[in-house]
């Protein structure tokens, strides 16, 4: 049992990047690679500063500005040098790699005997129930704080500026400025993903992001598709849906694992496992059209 | 309310397919003016509107509107006084956005979007009310994404939309180019009546000839970046539809 609410408390760290896949990739129409770099950038901040022993109310500001600097810079290279966006957050990914090296001094952080956000309230007495109701009560805040921004005058030009460029523009928003802060938003959001799962297994390292971005993606995508089976236009369920769409990704991890399979071949297993859920709903309507 | 002076537009300069789309145009058109633009492919119509909207800048010249010099301003600053209609219905709404939550924005055209919800009950009913005076029974589906309406409804919306906020000019760029000839009727009906009712200082590019002899207080023919054609509204009311057709054969 206890395997399986690790990976349910995986899914809710993995919150954050889904969120920010989802604001980058399906409002703002921008496949946003940068998301390697910032998860670890956060999980570096994080055990750098704890292991300094800075408060932890300054640990999550932090993190957000380091993820939103990161997100940002991929928007300025996108909109005002005019560069590719996958190009644009492969740079960035990259840079962020020597950042984080730099940032840690080796490769690898351990926290011990560190504060952590899941020892700040005792409701259960075991560690794991304890650390799953404040994660959950943590994501259900993160997701309203999104789910309120997007109703607002400002989120609903952010979300036009990703669906009709011209118009927005013609409705007087500056779209360039836009997207820079829609990457900023996103990235602080991954970077947020990268505190969270730090704090969760008790390490931060520098390869910990690698391949990290598949996640919000399938999250995304998982959530996409019940969302467009419902015909879901809701703002607030439809992030609830991503973020369960992140809960199940690595709920059928745990059970790729748990039924025996090699966990070398784990990435194998994601790959695939987003190419089905990707082509599913293509392969059904197909047979519907014949 | 918009003065061109000496406007040029090249693009491709020095390459070997360089166009001259706009040469060198002095243009005044007054407040209240609704201005018909005419004229074949390419001969420049659409950059003279992309000038005074701000999509693209001019090489040489300078652009006034309500005397204030906009030459070097981007076209998101522009939207101060200007709204504008796309000739592909698409470009004028946000699909996946609901009718309301493009009112909303287009209600806040010349406002910065804050981090407030904007989109109450009080808000809803003013739309509710505006879009049944377009008799298209669309007041009952505000929560509808834009993406589901007709082209011909998409288009009577951003009409509607563009005068929810102050707006002082309407551009117009080939509005019922993509519609069935009832919608096209419907959707110039609709802003001959909204540039009446709002006093609109109005610019239409239209291939419709016919469209172009019925409506509008000046007429305009352009052939290769330059005004060839100049029509008051007297001189407009004594040519004969015949005189346009002739102007493009």
């Amino acid at each position: 049992m206890d395997f399986y609410l690790t990976a349910l408390i995986q899914g809710l760290c993995f919150a954050g990047i889904a969120l920010g896949i989802y604001i980058s990739m399906k409002i703002f129409n921008i496949p946003d690679i940068t998301t390697d770099g910032s998860y670890t950038l956060g999980g570096v901040v994080t055990s750098v500063l704890l292991t300094h022993q800075q408060p932890l109310y300054i640990v999550l500001p932090a993190v957000m500005l380091a993820g939103a600097v990161a997100g940002a810079f991929t928007g300025f290279i996108h909109t005002k040098l005019k560069i590719n966006a996958l190009l644009s957050g492969i740079l960035v990914m990259t840079a962020l790699y020597s950042i984080n090296l730099t940032l840690m001094g080796r490769s690898n952080i351990p926290l011990i005997g560190t504060a952590s956000l899941f020892d700040v309230l005792h409701i259960s007495s075991s560690p794991n129930n304890n650390t799953f109701i404040i994660l959950a009560a943590f994501v259900v805040l993160l997701a309203a704080i999104i789910s309120y921004l997007l109703k607002t005058d400002f989120g609903l030009a952010m979300r036009a500026t990703g669906n009709s460029e011209t118009m927005i523009r013609a409705l007087g928003v500056n779209t360039n400025r836009m997207k820079i802060i829609g990457l900023a938003l996103a990235n602080a959001l991954t970077a947020t993903s990268g505190y969270l799962m730090t704090q969760f297994q008790g390490f931060a390292d520098i390869n910990m992001g690698i391949g990290i971005v598949i996640i919000g993606l399938g999250s995304v995508i998982i959530g996409e598709t019940i969302i467009n089976w419902f015909g879901i236009t809701s703002a607030w369920i439809s992030l609830a849906l991503v973020i369960g769409g992140a809960i199940v990704f690595q709920m059928v991890l745990a059970v790729t694992l748990s039924i025996g399979v090699d966990a070398n071949l784990l990435k194998l297993v994601t790959a695939i496992f987003v190419l089905l859920i990707v082509s599913l709903p293509r392969l059904a309507i197909k047979n519907r059209v014949l | 309310m918009i003065q061109l002076s000496q406007i040029s537009k090249t693009f491709n300069k020095g390459r070997s397919n360089q166009v001259n789309a706009v040469n060198g145009i002095n243009l005044n058109i007054s407040a209240g003016e609704f201005v018909v633009i005419v004229g074949s492919n390419g001969s420049g119509k659409s950059t003279l509107l992309n000038l005074i909207a701000g999509s693209i800048y001019a090489d040489t010249g300078s652009i006034n509107i309500d005397d204030n010099d906009v030459t070097k301003l981007p076209d998101y600053k522009r939207s101060k006084w200007i709204a504008r209609v796309f000739q592909n219905p698409l470009s004028g709404t946000a699909p996946d956005l609901s009718i309301i939550d493009n009112f909303r924005l287009a209600a806040i055209r010349t406002k910065p979007k804050g981090l407030s919800i904007g989109i109450d009950e009080k808000f809803k009913q003013k739309v509710r009310e505006q879009i049944a005076a377009l008799n298209m029974g669309l007041e009952t589906k505000l929560d509808q994404p834009m993406g589901t309406l007709s082209g011909g409804q998409r288009q009577a919306l951003t009409l509607l939309m563009s005068v929810t906020d102050t707006c002082k000019i309407l551009l117009l760029d080939e509005p019922t180019a993509a519609l069935d000839p009832r919608s096209a009727d419907m959707v110039m009906r609709t802003a001959d009546n909204l540039i009446k009712q709002f006093g609109l200082t109005a610019i239409l590019i239209t291939h419709n000839l016919k469209d172009a002899y019925n409506y509008g207080t000046r007429l305009i023919q352009m052939s290769e970046g330059a005004v060839i054609h100049n029509l008051n509204t007297d001189e407009k009311l004594q040519i004969t539809q015949n005189v346009l057709f002739e102007w493009f054969s």
